[in-house]
């Protein structure tokens, strides 16, 4: 398990070669990435990403155990930044890896569903009208049901 | 007993600052939101709707019905949205 909060951005494809790399037993590799979109209409200057220092790391990692006390996963890996981001770049990545692909993707998915609403990140998109923070949607709180 | 709270987001410009030491007796959340939303307008105004705010207490989410017995760090904070 490996658990990355940073500032700077990532190489998603040396991280995803790297995930994917040394493992014998794992037939599925599943990764995510979520990247910063501009918004319709409304032309997105920049994203600033915020979190809180003390905890991120340990809701991540206590997010990832779940993941791997649930599924039979070989190895999880979540790289979550934050700072000043631009349209288009990465926000965040996560890869799994598993004997079987079922496993591989539903955790990966289970990743994502809980770094949205209990990893402790907030997102402010900027714009020429200035700063607004992005509202948390019913459907992510939601999400988390399915679990 | 001193506690430290720490506001992010948009609850942090509503109060003005991202952290201070604040001296209380409040045995649970909610005590504390309460002599918080007496001390001035801003944190009347950021408390206003507590449905609308997490908390944390030690870096663990909680909520405002919990208790702060030997609780040390309190965050408040909107609802996360990461990924």
């Amino acid at each position: 398990m490996r658990i990355v909060v940073q500032e700077a951005p990532f190489d998603f494809g040396a991280e995803a070669q790297a995930f994917a790399s040394g493992h014998t037993d794992m037939g599925a590799i599943v990764t995510f990435t979520g990247v910063v979109r501009d918004i319709a209409g409304d032309r997105l200057e920049r994203m600033v990403i915020e979190h809180y220092p003390g905890m991120t790391q340990k809701a991540l990692e206590g997010i990832a155990e779940e993941a791997l006390s649930r599924w039979n996963l070989g190895d999880v890996l979540v790289i979550h930044r934050y700072g000043d981001l631009r349209p288009g770049d990465m926000i965040m990545m996560v890869a799994t890896a598993a004997p079987h692909r079922k496993d591989a993707f539903e955790a990966a998915e289970y990743l994502m569903d809980y770094l949205k609403s209990r990893a402790p990140f907030w997102k402010q998109e900027f714009t020429s009208d200035g700063g607004q923070w992005v509202a948390s949607k019913d459907e992510d709180e939601d999400a988390l049901g399915r679990w | 007993m001193a506690i430290t709270v720490l506001y992010f987001a948009w609850v942090r410009e509503r109060i003005g600052l991202p952290r201070e030491t604040v001296e209380t007796e409040a045995t649970s959340v909610a005590e504390l939101v309460a002599e918080l939303r007496a001390r001035e307008e801003r944190y009347a105004v950021a408390f206003t709707d507590i449905s609308a705010l997490r908390v944390a207490l030690d870096q663990e989410l909680s909520d405002f019905d919990a208790g702060l017995e030997g609780v040390r760090e309190v965050a408040f904070f909107p609802p996360m949205t990461g990924g």
